[in-house]
């Protein structure tokens, strides 16, 4: 089994921004809106490089989204960058009209999701956004987990017609993707293979899940790591695969535990072919001030998190 | 799936030579801009579109009556006399003109002008609000509806789509307008403010936004619910370049006003239309109310509207 490392801490949200660099050279329809947070977005070489096809729209995020739907009528491909809490909840109305149920082309990137926004704390620490864009129809939900795979996706979704919304982070984590990994819409990558538990981790817990599996093999489990990039369309086939081995599944991410990857990874479980399942995310709870290490202890989304909830759900086997 | 059709003028000729209505009606009423129609034949298509807005309100007992009418002159003059249009439909709108309804509860007028102008058949009308239909209550691309490039509804949106769609048509270097349709009541909603500045501030100067001045919401009158004070005063204060029709539901008077608003354009500066309307227009007893802003008429109210607006080109 191939051996992630991590090759150089990165943020996410330069890895979205080198992927703008290079759409910015390689397609011409992109286009780039951003509501006063270029800096935070890493927009800085998109708009010094292609001025004309970068929009300051000011701090003012329901405008930014209907104008990125208007540029979709005339070919454009819009990408639009504000803190992930200000790309969903402050918008949801504009995106359902105007981008998701007007079928426009837009793609809505948020940094800056989750608790490791860290500081500023729970005004800024979105912890529903996936939850309300994968209620939207037609609505691709991308969450990535490193800087690698965070700029393949923002190259690969300019690709993809339809609307979508990707989710990426603003502390520094681990790099460990290789960077000529194909990003693949709705396809999982198994990163570890194992025989008695599927975790199934998207985002910053990819990489707590990879820990985990470490721990768990010193106590002799075998733990299957599933990176799940794609929440939707989410990559069923992949899931049912693991769990037709494993019989159990823990679902991790920086994300209240209503409405995201863990309800929709328990719906297909449900439908298919229901086995344990313990969820390592946020309880229905708002977050707080403080470091993106602090948080994620304290909230028990960390790899000591994934593999209390594996022994738990092995039990349950 | 369009009708390629006559001129209204063609179209007049041949309804002059059809004595079968079913004749005309599957051809039917549609209209092309090769050569614009007269005054007498702009009414008359108006007086058609009252029809057809108030027998769809009135066959599905929902509907927004108020405002379609009160814009009847303006849909009809726009589609027929002022926007550059191309003949056959496309999502993208390269080297035309376009137009974003964004009060979409009007949408019966913007459905039967586009039906008249040849967009998808006008017997389609008959479908409006009912089901598996593509004219829903509010427009929607959901359903590939030839003529509707954004789903409107939900109020204050249309302005930034509209905006958007402009710096689209500056970046294609396509020297066409884009037209936009908004309530009196709808500038209420603060999205549409974020967009005014916009728009003035990065110089959006291939925009017409037209405001439906009819000085009445749901509630009651815009005064009455919230006052709002001069929106000229406002749109100036933001920067725009503001134009006034005072006889909103006289063709003539819109096609001279919009006329003069094109020529506005190009010149650093978003335009604004003030559009003054009556609510209800072309019916008594819908006028000089805010009642039926929402409310379809009942089988002998619609026999009194549509008595009041003899057929001119056809019921659908």
């Amino acid at each position: 089994m191939k051996k992630y490392t991590n090759t150089g801490s990165k943020d996410t949200r330069s890895g979205f921004g080198a992927g703008m660099t290079e759409l910015g050279q390689t397609n011409d329809k992109v286009v780039a809106l951003c509501a006063d947070l270029i800096g935070s977005l890493k927009f800085d070489d998109f708009k010094k490089n292609h001025p004309e096809r970068f929009f300051q729209i000011g701090i003012a995020e329901a405008n930014m989204i209907g104008i990125a739907a208007g540029l979709t009528i005339g070919g454009k491909i819009p990408f639009t960058g504000t803190f992930a809490n200000f790309s969903t909840g402050r918008v949801y109305d504009q995106i359902r009209q105007s981008v998701a149920y007007s079928d426009k082309n837009v793609k809505i990137c948020a940094s800056h999701a989750g608790l490791t926004l860290g500081e500023d704390g729970a005004t800024h620490q979105i912890l529903e956004d996936i939850g309300l864009m994968k209620m939207l129809p037609g609505m691709t939900v991308i969450n990535t987990c490193d800087y690698n795979q965070t700029k393949a996706a923002t190259i690969a979704i300019a690709a993809h017609h339809g609307p979508v919304y990707l989710r990426f982070g603003r502390p520094v984590v681990p790099n460990f993707m290789p960077a000529d990994e194909p990003f693949v819409i709705g396809k999982a990558i198994v990163l570890n293979e194992g025989t008695d538990v599927t975790i199934v981790a998207t985002g910053h817990l990819v990489w707590e899940a990879l820990l985990a599996a470490e721990a768990l093999e010193e106590k002799g489990i075998s733990a299957e790591v599933i990176n799940i990039h794609t929440i939707k369309p989410l990559d069923e086939a992949a899931i049912l695969k693991s769990l037709a081995k494993t019989k159990c599944i823990v679902t991790a991410e920086e994300h209240n535990i209503l409405g995201g990857l863990g309800e929709s990874v328990a719906r297909v479980l449900s439908s298919n072919h229901p086995a344990p399942q313990e969820f390592v995310a946020v309880h229905d709870s708002f977050g707080e001030s403080g470091t993106p290490s602090q948080l994620m202890e304290k909230y028990k989304l960390n790899s000591q998190a994934i593999v209390e909830a594996v022994e738990k759900v092995i039990a349950r086997k | 799936m369009l009708i390629k059709c006559p001129t209204l003028l063609g179209f007049f000729i041949f309804r002059l030579l059809s004595t079968e209505l079913s004749d005309y009606l599957c051809i039917s009423l549609t209209i092309t801009h090769t050569m614009k129609p007269n005054t007498q034949q702009l009414n008359d298509l108006t007086i058609q579109v009252r029809r057809d807005i108030l027998r769809m309100v009135h066959a599905v007992n929902s509907g927004h009556p108020g405002g379609s009418l009160g814009c009847a002159e303006f849909i009809v003059a726009l589609y027929q006399s002022i926007m550059n249009r191309k003949d056959t439909f496309d999502m993208d709108g390269i080297d035309e003109d376009l137009f974003f309804l964004s009060n979409g509860h009007i949408s019966p007028v913007f459905y039967s002008v586009l039906a008249r102008s040849g967009y998808f058949p006008v017997a389609e009308l008959a479908t409006f609000r009912k089901i598996n239909s593509r004219l829903q209550g509010h427009p929607t691309t959901h359903d590939n509806l030839p003529g509707v490039r954004m789903a409107s509804g939900s109020l204050g949106q249309g302005l930034s789509v509209g905006i958007g769609a402009a710096l689209a048509k500056k970046l294609n270097g396509d020297k066409n307008l884009v037209y936009t349709l908004h309530g009196d009541g709808e500038l209420q909603e603060g999205q549409n403010w974020e967009a005014i500045m916009y728009a003035s501030a990065y110089k959006v100067d291939n925009l017409i936004a037209t405001i439906d001045l009819n000085g009445k919401q749901i509630d009651g009158s815009t005064d009455e619910v919230l006052p709002m004070g001069s929106i000229r005063a406002k749109f100036e204060s933001f920067d725009w370049d503001v134009l006034e029709i005072k006889e909103g539901n006289n063709i003539e008077a819109i096609i001279s006003g919009m006329q003069e608003a094109k020529s506005r354009t190009g010149n650093g500066k978003p335009v604004c239309v003030l559009l003054h309307t009556e609510m209800g227009n072309g019916v008594d007893y819908m006028m000089f109310s805010h009642a039926w802003h929402g409310k379809a008429p009942n089988d002998t109210q619609l026999e009194t509207a549509l008595a009041q607006n003899p057929e001119t080109l056809g019921d659908y």
